[in-house]
């Protein structure tokens, strides 16, 4: 290409600068993806905060929402990895629940009762894996397939105790639903469940900013047909992001059940999927797949928990509650929208 | 000549701060063909979404139709003012009817209901006049690409347009839907219509073309008339230098024959490719000609496993080798350029670096399992260099590069595997003119260095510009061979003679 280079010398200031603002426009794109919600969620607190005539920036009252945020934060996680790839996991409440019932369960057998734990995780994830086989082998759509099983794995969860609630008082690990972490004695501690949560974000972040899958993941969801034609085992990917959905469902479901001593079902987990699909959209990741990020959802996960303490300690009513949140579902996909616009992809 | 009936007039359009267009006077005529060209990001398209109503032009030019100074605004803007579009990607609904989408957005209704009838009836005059053997009622879902093209000039005839534009109206056509078009443009010509016809492909310009305007960095860099139209003085024109030897050939055209690297044997996949063998040896440019549709992409999707086959076997350095997805094509040595890189090669939304490093990831990770951040940004740098990707930096998404630079990303991709076989299927599609001589020259470097490489192309000069044998297909076969002797080059007559059937007739 020696002849080149008097093209290149002629058109090289212009493209520079249109290069220069194109990285510019980018970076504030990319900016507002990732920021995106997150000066919403400070407006919220303060906003809150004096709404409720100073009642919501207490170290009480921010455990709180920590420890509510929690379980819906590691559902959301778990869907992350799903619309990262373009899905969608609608049965992840129901899988939660038989997880729970699981788990309950076997913990009220004396010998194998420190196994409960390990089996809550281990129904989800099967849960899961099925969810993804029946998706990435068979090629039904998503959609279906865990609406489906929505409807089924509740079934399921409310065969498990027999349709009633099951009871365990004495359950072991009982702390992760209910002790604090201590990190300076007597003046600040962090519920469990919150500090799993974080765990369960930090280890999502690793796997998809910092592993080969992570980018795989990343690429289905940008392009199928491309990852397929580029080598990427499609199937695999598929599998492994619902198995990740069931998994983190399974750990909620053990979350739950260590904090409630109990689980019902019928009762537990219902349209938690909404709540986490919310979290997610909130984050940022798009509903097409390929865009996204891990931290945008615990930003959505929290300012869900903030919307719905910060309207309790306001004192709306609970109807209300309902018709903000649902509204605020609908301008997060107005803003899934409007992002999709200012992308490459038309 | 008549008076013109589109005047154009310092017409510049500038976004964020940088020009697109610079003073731009277009002048076309009715009653004419004026072809316009330029490479990828010259211009032509803001200058077509100008006159469409797209875009608002910057103070100061002037735009007159017939004299008439006019303001196209709004989408329906450039319809109003008598200019129809025809753009690459159609935009008809395919689950309307031919009649419904020709007057679509202007229904006729009877006391509010749809007049189905009085429209079908309002277009069969319309499609006679264009020779459409189709029916108003026919649903477009089920016409080809071709006949879809006469429903969108259908449609601007409906709408009295007095100019139509039409942008590479040709990339989705056959060979005969194209010739057929070709008579049809030059029958609205003699109807009066001015039509610009914005193209890639010289050969297209040359049978249509009654002048040629030239556009460069959002500037008009000339306007030839008809005897003036010639390749040299067009590429001249739109690179702003000479282009003396555009396709690059220096490797050894014997190089390595007798050391085949790929032997496809009586590959079929039951449908589109019936028994069909090639052999590529190294250092080797073989090319694959054939009409759109003979099977030839899928001859290249059967050999790296992306379409099942029914039949046939590969042989990789004389070594049968199995191979039933691409990832195992890839771990094999066995590279496939797609002709459709925004559908089936690139992630737009993925940065360069992704794009590049995605088939080596695996193999650069640390553990197996994590990212090599550090090989990866050295291999996309390289890449950047090597092939002379010209983007802000590797981190910015594909999807906002040219068409060249995707094609070189896509590339670089395939090279970081270090392939023995590397398979280009129309590596030059939608590439402009600095780009493709660019590409041919990598794969003028990859032959030099050993790698076997099967070019699949539509272009024929391009086909005989790089390729050291031409292997032809027809309808599913492999209908012949094309060498090049001591004395006889490749060329285009005995190439198209295989891929039509003609080469029967002449013996």
């Amino acid at each position: 290409m020696p002849d080149n280079g008097a093209a290149e010398i002629q058109s090289a200031p212009t493209t520079t600068n249109a290069a220069a603002a194109e990285t510019k426009r980018q970076r504030v794109r990319v900016l507002i993806s990732a920021l995106g919600m997150l000066p919403v969620l400070l407006i919220l607190c303060i906003g809150f905060h004096f709404l409720s005539e100073g009642r919501f920036f207490t170290g009480q009252n921010l455990g709180i929402v920590l420890q509510q945020a929690a379980v819906n934060t590691v559902l959301a996680a778990g869907m992350t990895f799903v619309i990262l790839t373009g899905g969608i996991d609608l049965s992840v409440g129901s899988i939660l629940a038989a997880s729970a019932m699981a788990g309950l369960t076997l913990s009220k057998l004396p010998e194998l009762g420190v196994l409960w734990l390990p089996a809550a995780l281990l129904t989800g994830l099967g849960f899961g894996v099925v969810n993804g086989a029946l998706i990435a082998l068979l090629r039904l759509p998503p959609f279906i397939v865990t609406l489906g099983s929505l409807t089924a794995v509740r079934g399921l969860a409310r065969l498990l105790g027999a349709d009633t609630t099951v009871f365990n008082p004495s359950i072991p690990y009982a702390f992760i639903g209910n002790g604090s972490l201590t990190l300076v004695p007597g003046v600040a501690s962090i519920p469990w469940l919150s500090v799993i949560a974080l765990l369960v974000i930090l280890v999502s972040w690793l796997v998809l900013r910092r592993t080969v899958l992570g980018v795989h993941i990343y690429a289905v969801g940008g392009n199928e047909s491309a990852a397929r034609l580029a080598g990427i085992k499609v199937w695999a990917v598929l599998i492994f992001v619902y198995g990740v959905s069931g998994l983190f469902a399974g750990l909620g479901g053990a979350m739950q059940a260590a904090r409630l001593y109990a689980a019902n079902g019928l009762q537990l987990g219902q349209s938690y999927e909404l709540d986490a699909i919310t979290a997610v959209i909130l984050g940022g990741t798009s509903f097409v797949g390929g865009i996204g990020s891990i931290w945008g959802t615990l930003v959505g996960a929290l300012i869900i928990a903030v919307l719905s303490n910060g309207l309790i300690l306001v004192g709306v009513s609970d109807i209300w509650q309902y018709v903000i949140k649902g509204l605020v579902i609908i301008g997060a996909v107005a803003l899934d929208r409007y992002r999709l616009q200012g992308s490459a992809r038309t | 000549m008549n008076d013109p009936i589109l005047e154009m007039r310092g017409v510049s359009k500038s976004f964020f701060g940088i020009k697109a267009l610079r003073a731009v006077d277009l002048t076309v005529y009715a009653g004419e063909i004026h072809a316009l060209m330029g490479e990828n990001g010259a211009g032509k398209s803001t200058l077509m979404k100008i006159l469409s109503g797209a875009y608002k032009p910057d103070p100061g030019g002037e735009i007159r139709i017939e004299g008439h100074p006019v303001r196209i605004e709004g989408p329906l803007g450039g319809r109003a003012a008598g200019i129809s579009i025809i753009y690459q990607e159609l935009s008809l609904a395919p689950n309307l009817s031919v009649a419904e989408n020709i007057y679509l957005g202007r229904e006729i209704s009877r006391s509010g209901l749809l007049a189905r009838g009085v429209m079908r009836e309002g277009v069969g005059p319309i499609l006679k006049r264009l020779g459409a053997d189709f029916l108003p009622s026919t649903l477009v879902a089920h016409l080809s690409m071709g006949q879809r093209q006469l429903v969108e000039i259908a449609r601007a005839l409906h709408a009295r347009s007095k100019i139509l534009i039409m942008d590479e109206p040709t990339t989705a056509l056959s060979a005969g839907e194209s010739a057929r078009l070709f008579a049809l443009i030059r029958q609205l010509r003699a109807e009066g219509l001015a039509i610009i016809y914005i193209s890639h492909r010289m050969d297209e310009v040359y049978a249509l073309g009654d002048r040629v305007t030239v556009l460069r960095d959002g500037r008009l860099v000339g306007s030839l008339d008809k005897p003036e139209i010639r390749a040299d003085t067009i590429v001249r024109l739109m690179v702003g230098r000479d282009v003396s030897s555009f396709y690059k050939k220096d490797h050894d055209p014997d190089a390595g024959r007798g050391h085949p690297v790929l032997a496809a044997i009586d590959m079929a996949d039951g449908q589109r490719v019936k028994g069909c063998s090639l052999t590529v040896h190294a250092g080797e440019v073989v090319g694959l000609a054939g009409l759109i549709g003979a099977g030839r992409t899928e001859l290249a999707h059967l050999i790296i496993g992306a379409l099942p086959k029914t039949s046939g076997r590969l042989e990789l350095e004389g070594q049968p080798v199995e191979i039933r997805t691409p990832g195992e094509a890839l771990e094999a040595g066995i590279a496939y350029l797609t002709e459709d890189r925004k559908a089936l090669g690139l992630f737009l939304d993925m940065s360069c670096l992704d794009n590049i490093n995605l088939a080596v990831l695996s193999r650069d990770a640390k553990l197996g399992w994590f990212l090599d951040r550090d090989k990866a940004r050295e291999r996309a740098d390289r890449a950047f260099a090597g092939l002379s990707i010209r983007a802000a930096n590797v981190g910015v998404p594909a999807g906002g590069l040219s068409g060249g630079n995707q094609q070189k990303l896509l590339l670089s991709r395939l090279l970081a595997i270090a392939p023995k076989v590397l398979i280009l299927d129309e590596p030059t599609r939608g590439v402009d003119v600095g780009a493709k001589s660019e590409i041919y020259s990598i794969i003028d470097n990859l032959a030099k260095a050993g790698t076997a490489i099967l070019v699949i192309s539509s272009d024929l000069p391009e086909i005989i510009g790089i390729c050291d044998r031409v292997v032809v297909m027809r309808a599913g076969h492999i209908a012949g061979e094309v060498t090049r002797g001591p004395n006889s080059p490749l060329t285009q007559e005995d190439i198209m003679a295989l891929a039509t059937g003609m080469e029967h007739l002449d013996a």
